[in-house]
């Protein structure tokens, strides 16, 4: 395998560009994924038949926590990518480490989210918003919880393999999965939670 | 027994058991064959854990062809059932499971695997690469497809068919209308298969923008990889269309969500949006590989280089922008008013022009040509006249205010039958022809193939051309009979005689195939078309590097330079060569996917969930495995090369 | 050479029998919006019946003469990269054919959306509704409701509320007009006006299942005089519709043509468009109350952008 010097680690081999480019195609399939979604939502969004609308079941906290969690955790990710490229092995796993706790927390307070919905009588059947509402946000959260697995795989592999060209491809392309559901976030954020409590 | 009451088929008949025993049979014929043979170990280790872009090529060339039976039998089952009025030999749920099928089968299993086939086998060796990107990835996509296809196959003898068309409009496809499972494995079968569609997509959209042989610059690929790309590039953004409206669709009749449903705010019209904003592009995935192959085989035979090159691929660009824009034309009729109809009919319209660009791009590089009847020109010359009136046809119904008598008439049916088999079948056909000597190395018989081709051509036109009558008649399509006195039974009758002209002429692309494969010489030229593209400057069969030594490019026919003008395409000498192992995962996933259909189709959580834990393994497996590939010797490839016919200079 | 023939006598046939003796039914209106979509359909063949002469005689002109066979054996085929004058020639005339066909369909489609002009009454409104695997017509103006059937006066514009009891349909009259989807969750506006008397198929065009193929009406045409006639006789010989009669009309299965005085949609009103919330099934409707329509209109451009 050629490893090019010149080049960050992660671009170093010509299967690390293929994965690269390979992957921002990825993430293009992404985007009409839940371009669609966000379009149903839309479309859907008024439907609510006999149940709750969105102004009825959003609550600002729980929603904002779940935006700083994310937030952050695109941040750290982006250190731990920093101290990759500086080649520091263990301020890198400890970065990965907090992004992941960082999702984790993301998850737990989007879960608690779904219970307080479903308590409001905002169940996955009720109506056509509530089914979209749930399958967007779900969509994402089980990105999120792939991701943790992932994550948790990459560092996993970078102790017992240290920082190659191979772990260090991963690494990055794992960060730009993550910084992509943290523009998604945004848009739920956004057009979701406060266009739908407005 | 309850417990298994559930996989019986709510409506069996003679076809059904007939089928259950004929898929009795052959899995018993395979597994003793191959038992016989001792030939377990030869599969698994040359096919089934291949990741060769050649091999998996093949493969889903073989599924193709499988699936074009299919299709193609409840094809014929149709027409006969409608060739007289009043006629019994298919009950009305019979029929309705058959046209169904018929459409999934030909689409999505037919028509989507003969593509990637054909993509799959020449691309690669026409950028002159030595596989694709992802090779690992590839045999995932085949095997995601094979038991995709195998799930959806199976509706047939084990729970039931799909019976709300191949566009499945709700509410007709809900649990209200739609009781049996044969929804679910459309929606499963599909989502399974178009995960490995979407794959494929970003391979190869990744392999022909970062994997050309030195020189080949964008605009001097050959016009069939161009068709790949554009085509891959409308997958990656319309097939998580399908992906979301599919997921929908499982939960509406799963889990009794609300998305389509007539009541709770659920909306019908959404899933017909849906499946279109993805159904429109589709069509042009299926036609511009076409598009590409006709380009090859159409320069080949002309002997001369393709007419227009620029503007074939700006027309092939403008076709894919509004292939996204024109969805709604397949619902004029579902009232959204003649303002965003008349919208819709323009841009549907506007299509007309790129696609008649290229026509008369084809026909001015026939012109000045020196044309050679071979079975792939054949059925390329073919596929420009009958193709022209599909075309024109479409233009008929993009226009609005008269598609609201045409919709959902034997007119439409007629239409994108005329579209669809000169534009992609006789491609795939022509494709299969032209490229068969690279793949087995020997050729197919000419004589049978062009036997079957006026068998094919013209039996088209004759199964298809009454339709516009009979549809101007008002003979809506989906009808499983109809009256005598409504007098569409002379125009059916004119289908069905077509119908088995078209069965004729597949039987002997089939027997020619075996005829070939017993009787063709082996003795052939690695180049026996005198053909433009990097493919044919290797040996026949391709060798599994493809190439020993890289070939550079400085024209759009650098093959052809090298033959006419000297050009000197191989430089430098063997050096090692480093290509993927093997893997059994891929298929292995596949497997587990099939299970996670089938677990979902009947609502079987236990064994849902030990699928997904199925599935999650393998990526695991895939994420923790070191695999660094491995080095072909250069003595190994001087080897090769010598018992091939000597290296190329 | 044989399919260029073949193809051409097939063309030729079909040509034939558009004009023949035996009208095909939507080449045959009986009304003014029949009439239009007719046009326009013999517009668009004619106009593609040029394309195609000029792209056959071409190919034909072309394969002919530059068959290898025609040509002597050391003919070495030129490299010609294209033409940009000639390029432009067939971009530029395939889109003034598209621009004219563009005009013909925004003037037809917009006119046959409409209510048809030329007559001085006001529109008949009658409620189309669809159920596995039957049509039920409402007269909300003269009271009464058949089924499987529909009488219509002629020479007066009549207005189809359309909607459906189950899966989507398609409301379908070939030599009166285009067709129109019925749905569960609204309901669309179709204009049709008949000029002939006489009697006419009508049919479901939408695949809705089991008994789609049998989902057919037979519509008859007749002067003012002779349908207020038959709407008197109605009124004095039919039983009124029941809520409970209605449930069992609505069941899955075929039905003949039936008569009743009163309508359904005083108990089981018509879908409101699918604005607001969607449980809109409740609220009373006017009878082509117009208000319906724009919200109609507003959420579709919503949907389809």
């Amino acid at each position: 395998m050629k490893v090019d010097h010149s080049l960050p680690l992660e671009y170093g081999t010509e299967q690390n560009r293929l994965n690269i480019l390979g992957f921002w195609i990825f993430l293009g399939a992404e985007i009409a994924l839940f371009g669609t979604l966000f379009a149903s939502y839309f479309t859907l969004v008024d439907r609510t038949g006999s149940g709750p609308t969105g102004a009825e079941i959003f609550e600002i906290t729980p929603v904002l926590i779940e935006t700083i969690l994310l937030l952050t955790s695109s941040f750290t990710i982006g250190l731990g990518i920093h101290a990759m490229r500086l080649g520091k092995a263990k301020a890198m796993i400890t970065f990965f480490a907090i992004t992941l706790l960082l999702g984790l927390g993301f998850l737990g307070v989007e879960i608690y989210d779904f219970i307080v919905y479903i308590h409001e009588g905002a169940t996955l059947q009720t109506s056509g918003f509530t089914a979209i509402l749930f399958l967007t946000l779900g969509t994402h959260g089980a990105h999120v919880t792939f991701g943790l697995f992932w994550g948790a795989f990459i560092i996993l592999q970078v102790i017992k393999r240290g920082l190659t060209p191979e772990t260090a491809n991963k690494a990055f392309i794992f960060s730009l999965y993550w910084h992509f559901l943290d523009v998604v976030w945004i848009f739920i954020f956004s057009f979701v939670f406060l266009k739908g409590m407005m | 027994m309850d417990f298994f009451a559930r996989f019986a088929v709510p409506n069996p008949g003679p076809t059904i058991y007939a089928s259950m025993v004929a898929i009795a049979l052959t899995m018993v014929a395979i597994f003793v064959g191959l038992t016989y043979y001792k030939k377990w170990g030869y599969l698994w280790r040359e096919w089934l854990t291949t990741v060769d872009h050649k091999r998996i090529g093949i493969m889903y060339l073989i599924s193709a062809l499988l699936m074009l039976f299919r299709g193609g039998v409840d094809a014929i089952m149709m027409r006969a059932q409608t060739a007289v009025p009043e006629n019994t030999l298919l009950g009305a749920q019979e029929y309705n499971e058959i046209f169904t099928t018929h459409g999934v089968v030909m689409i999505i299993f037919m028509a989507m695997a003969f593509i990637m086939a054909l993509m799959n086998f020449a691309v690669p060796l026409q950028i002159g690469a030595r596989d694709v990107a992802f090779p690992r990835l590839n045999a995932l996509s085949f095997w995601l497809y094979f038991f995709g296809a195998m799930l959806f196959n199976i509706s047939f003898v084990i729970g039931g068919s799909p019976d709300s068309g191949w566009s499945s409009y709700f509410p007709l496809a809900g649990t209200e209308y739609s009781e049996s499972v044969g929804t679910n494995y459309y929606m499963l079968a599909l989502q399974i298969s178009g995960l490995g569609t979407l794959i494929t997509g970003i391979n190869f959209i990744t392999t022909i923008l970062k994997m050309r042989a030195p020189g080949m610059t964008l605009m001097k690929m050959p016009m069939f990889t161009w068709s790949a790309l554009i085509t891959n590039l409308i997958i990656v953004f319309a097939f998580p269309v399908l992906t979301v409206a599919l997921l929908m669709g499982t939960m509406d009749r799963l889990f009794a969500t609300n998305f389509f449903t007539t009541s709770n705010g659920g909306m019908d019209m959404l899933w017909a949006n849906l499946f279109w904003v993805w159904g429109h592009p589709e069509v042009y995935i299926l036609i511009l590989p076409a598009f590409g192959i006709y380009s090859e085989i159409i320069s080949t035979f002309s002997r001369r280089n393709l007419y227009g090159y620029k503007s074939m691929v700006i027309s092939m660009v403008a076709i894919s922008v509004l292939s996204f824009l024109v969805w709604v034309h397949h619902f004029f009729t579902m009232g959204q008013g003649a303002l965003v109809n008349s919208i819709f009919s323009i841009t549907t319209m506007a299509i007309a022009v790129p696609t008649g660009i290229k026509i008369f791009n084809w026909l001015f590089t026939l012109r000045k040509g020196k044309i050679v009847f071979t079975t792939p020109m054949l059925y390329s010359l073919g596929f420009i006249p009958i193709f022209t009136i599909g075309g024109v046809t479409g233009v008929m119904l993009g226009m609005a205010s008269a598609d609201y008598q045409y919709h959902n008439t034997m007119f439409l049916v007629a239409h994108f039958h005329l579209v669809i088999i000169p534009g992609v079948v006789f491609a795939m056909i022509a494709g299969l022809f032209y490229w068969w000597p690279k793949m087995f190395g020997f050729m197919l018989n000419e004589r049978l193939g062009k036997w079957s081709f006026w068998f094919i051509a013209i039996s088209v036109c004759v199964t298809f051309f009454p339709m516009f009558i009979s549809g101007l008649d008002g003979q809506a399509r989906r009808m499983y009979t109809y009256s005598e006195s409504t007098g569409f039974g002379i125009w059916n009758l004119i289908s069905f005689i077509g119908a088995i002209g078209l069965a004729i002429g597949f039987a002997l692309i089939v027997y020619n195939i075996y005829y070939s494969i017993r009787y063709s010489t082996r003795e052939i030229p690695a180049d026996p078309w005198d053909a433009r593209s990097l493919e044919w400057a290797t040996h026949s069969p391709v060798p599994e590097y493809n190439f020993a030594i890289v070939p550079e490019v400085d024209s759009t026919e650098a093959f052809w330079d090298y033959k006419k003008k000297g050009y000197k395409l191989f430089k430098g000498k063997y050096e090692p060569i480093h290509m993927p192992n093997n893997s059994g995962v891929p298929f292995l996933m596949g497997l587990v996917f099939f299970v996670w259909g089938f677990a979902f189709v009947f609502g079987m959580w236990i064994f849902a969930v030990i699928a997904s834990i199925g599935i999650a393994a393998c990526l695991a497996h895939r994420s923790f495995e070191k695999d660094h590939g491995r080095y072909i010797s250069v003595e190994e490839i001087e080897k090769t090369e010598k018992d091939l016919g000597g290296a190329k200079e | 050479m044989k399919i260029k023939w073949a193809l051409l006598t097939l063309i030729f046939t079909i040509a034939t029998v558009l004009t023949g003796c035996e009208p095909l039914l939507v080449l045959d209106p009986k009304g003014p919006q029949g009439r239009t979509t007719a046009d326009v359909i013999m517009i668009s063949i004619w106009t593609m019946a040029i394309v195609v002469v000029v792209v056959f005689a071409l190919y034909i002109f072309i394969v002919r003469k530059y068959r290898a066979s025609n040509q002597s054996e050391d003919y070495e085929p030129p490299h010609i990269e294209g033409s940009l004058k000639l390029e432009i020639v067939w971009t530029a005339i395939p889109v003034l054919i598209v621009a004219f066909l563009s005009v013909v369909t925004v003037v037809s489609t917009y006119k046959v959306e409409a209510t048809p002009e030329g007559y001085n009454e006001e529109p008949l409104v009658i409620y189309a509704s669809s159920s596995n695997w039957k049509w039920h017509f409402s007269y909300p103006e003269q009271n009464i409701e058949t089924v499987n059937y529909l009488f219509i006066p002629t020479d007066r514009p009549i207005e189809f509320k359309l909607y459906s009891y189950g899966p989507i349909s398609s409301f379908w009259i070939p030599q009166l007009g285009g067709q129109k989807y019925a749905m569960a969750d609204m309901v669309n506006t179709l204009n049709l006006a008949a000029d002939v008397p006489g009697e006419y198929s009508g049919r479901n065009a939408n695949f809705t299942g089991e008994g789609f193929a049998q989902q057919t009406f037979n519509v008859k045409a007749m002067p003012q005089k002779e349908f207020d006639e038959w709407v008197k006789e109605i009124n004095a010989t039919a039983e009124p519709l029941t809520e409970d009669k209605f449930e069992e009309l609505l069941k899955p299965g075929h039905l003949g043509q039936s008569t009743y005085t009163g309508t359904h949609l005083t108990f089981s009103p018509p879908p409101e468009g699918h604005h607001e919330k969607g449980d809109s099934g409740n609220e009373e409707v006017q009878p082509g109350s117009s208000k319906k329509e724009q919200d109609e209109e507003v959420d579709h451009s919503k949907m389809n952008h």
